[in-house]
């Protein structure tokens, strides 16, 4: 284990996809949470099909991937939330529409400039490879503010998602609250793109935060158990996918399913013999 | 202690074009005990969203007097649509309430905040499910989670919108006990949407009955000698 660990860890390549994936993972466990409990999952997996296109749009233009990504994916970001918040529109359908537009605009652009090549599928399935040392540093300060600015605004990120019409009411900025969080998604959607893939990334979003709520109970104890689910299924999936040659982005997946699974069984376990005790 | 704390002017509301809240005026002045009655549907709960912010007012105007602010008022809501499954403690609940007061960048609570989290607790006789976690309370539990919550964050305005449903005899009693007992305490300013006419008579100053419209805006012993206070508590007589 310890071999396989060091050989791992004497490429230049790995040791930035981990340090970036892990950041990535921590931040997107982070705002899973309030994603899923807001029943926000969609816009997470809207915006890294938008993400996709910009990707797309960033390579034909021959420029850095992220500084095109970044302020597209943001903007989208304010657009789906707006469509979520506004129960006129029906919110998920036009969700659904902006994904599949952003996605076909992405292969066409591709295919007009530098052909359907394996880039792409990199971009859809995501690629250690992928992280550049020039999107290191950023990607780093990127998924360094996102957490500072989490833990900053932990308690109003809890009451807004808790019970949002009680924290307006009682003076909270909810609107501001709301854009954040679908600010701080954008930028951990993108920053974890390149890794993931635009297909699975908004799994790193989802799945923790499902995982540790099949057994903790208490709003603090999922925030912290699912960010050290996060870390442990992306560590463990990098792991498979350098043993046993496995594209990074899908064992990642899977190993998330696999504790998904797990947490669940654990859970109706500690049910049942609650239940028994009594 | 007189002092005004909330004007209403002419304040109407609707739904998709539709009114439900009529012309309505009143003022109230600090540690007033407001209690608003009327039938199903006849618009209290949309007039409370309106003092709070939560509706838009259609014509009229909402004024906060002698410099009340929106983090001195706390709320119960009718119906609060959390989640069933939502992982969340009853600590964490209860002391969310106090956020308002607290400044846009402060991270954390402070201990003061904490003891009047635990204050509100004891109060709402709760204390002893303060780690449990809120989805595996009773109805009448999660209410009561709420109401301390709502203590938590009222400084001198607390609106409660049928803060009693749900909760067994005694302990709706208790409730009115406390709620008195902020009142006259505290000066706590309250506004209370109530069907149970006649605790709301026992312990209100003031009634509002609405029909959207106002049916009749005044002191308690005003209320019972009005044609509107007849036909309802009557009506509530015989049933
Ligand atoms: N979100 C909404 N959208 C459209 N119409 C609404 C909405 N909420 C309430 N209404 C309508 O507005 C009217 C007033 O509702 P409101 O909830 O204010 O009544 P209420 O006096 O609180 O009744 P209750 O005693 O049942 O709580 C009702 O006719 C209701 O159908
Ligand atoms: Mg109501």
């Amino acid at each position: 284990m310890f071999e396989i660990l060091s050989g791992l860890l004497s490429y230049d390549f790995i040791r930035r996809s981990l340090l970036v994936g892990s950041l990535v993972s921590l931040c997107a466990a982070l705002l899973g949470v309030t994603l899923v409990l807001k029943r926000y999952s969609m816009i997470g997996d809207g915006l890294s099909h938008v993400g996709f296109g910009a990707l797309c749009i960033s390579l034909a233009m021959n420029v850095s991937p992220l500084t095109v990504s970044v302020p597209i994916v943001i903007i989208a970001a304010f657009f789906l939330l707006r469509i979520s918040e506004n129960s006129k529109i029906k919110g998920d359908a036009a969700i659904a529409l902006i994904s599949s537009t952003s996605i076909a605009l992405g292969v066409i652009i591709t295919s007009l400039t530098n052909g359907l090549n394996t880039d792409v599928s990199s971009y859809l399935f995501g690629s250690v490879l992928a992280v550049d040392k020039n999107d290191v540093f950023l990607s780093v300060v990127l998924s360094v503010t996102v957490i500072i600015i989490y833990i900053i605004f932990y308690n109003k990120i809890f009451a807004v998602t808790f019970d949002e019409s009680f924290a307006k009411a009682t003076g909270t900025k909810t609107g501001i609250f709301n854009t954040l969080i679908a600010l701080l998604t954008a930028v951990i959607i993108v920053v974890g793109m390149r890794i993931m893939g635009a297909l699975l990334v908004s799994s790193l979003i989802i799945f923790p935060a499902l995982t540790s709520m099949r057994v903790f109970k208490s709003f603090k104890s999922v925030v912290i158990s699912s960010s050290v689910i996060s870390l442990v299924c992306f560590f463990l999936g990098i792991a498979a996918s350098f043993i046993i040659e496995t594209p990074a982005g899908a064992s990642v997946v899977i190993v998330n399913a696999a504790m998904f699974l797990l947490f669940t069984a654990a859970g109706l376990i500690l049910k049942s013999g609650f239940n028994k005790a009594k | 202690m007189n002092k005004p704390l909330l004007r209403l002017n002419n304040v109407s509301m609707s739904y998709d074009n539709r009114l439900v809240v009529k012309d309505v005026n009143f003022e109230l002045n600090e540690g007033d005990y407001l209690c608003a009655v009327g039938e199903n549907g006849s618009g209290k709960s949309t007039l409370i969203k309106g003092i709070l912010g939560l509706e838009p007012v259609r014509s009229g105007r909402i004024e906060l007097l002698n410099g009340l602010k929106r983090n001195e008022i706390g709320y119960l809501p009718q119906q609060t649509q959390v989640q069933r499954d939502f992982p969340a403690c009853v600590c964490e609940i209860v002391i969310s309430g106090c956020l308002g007061q607290s400044g846009f960048f402060k991270p954390f609570y402070s201990t003061s905040d904490k003891s009047k989290m635990l204050e509100s607790l004891r109060m709402l006789g709760i204390e002893h499910l303060r780690k449990k976690s809120y989805r595996e309370l009773s109805g009448g539990q999660q209410q009561r989670v709420l109401l301390a919550r709502a203590v938590c964050s009222a400084r001198r305005l607390l609106l409660l919108d049928e803060p009693v449903t749900g909760l067994d005899p005694i302990v709706s009693n208790e409730m009115y006990g406390l709620i008195k007992e902020l009142n006259e305490k505290h000066g706590m300013t309250v506004i209370m949407v109530s069907h149970d006419i006649r605790s709301a008579l026992c312990n209100a100053n003031k009634i509002l009955h609405l029909d959207a419209g106002v049916e009749f805006f005044g002191t308690c012993s005003a209320y019972l000698g009005s044609d509107a206070g007849r036909r309802f508590f009557g009506g509530g007589e015989n049933v």
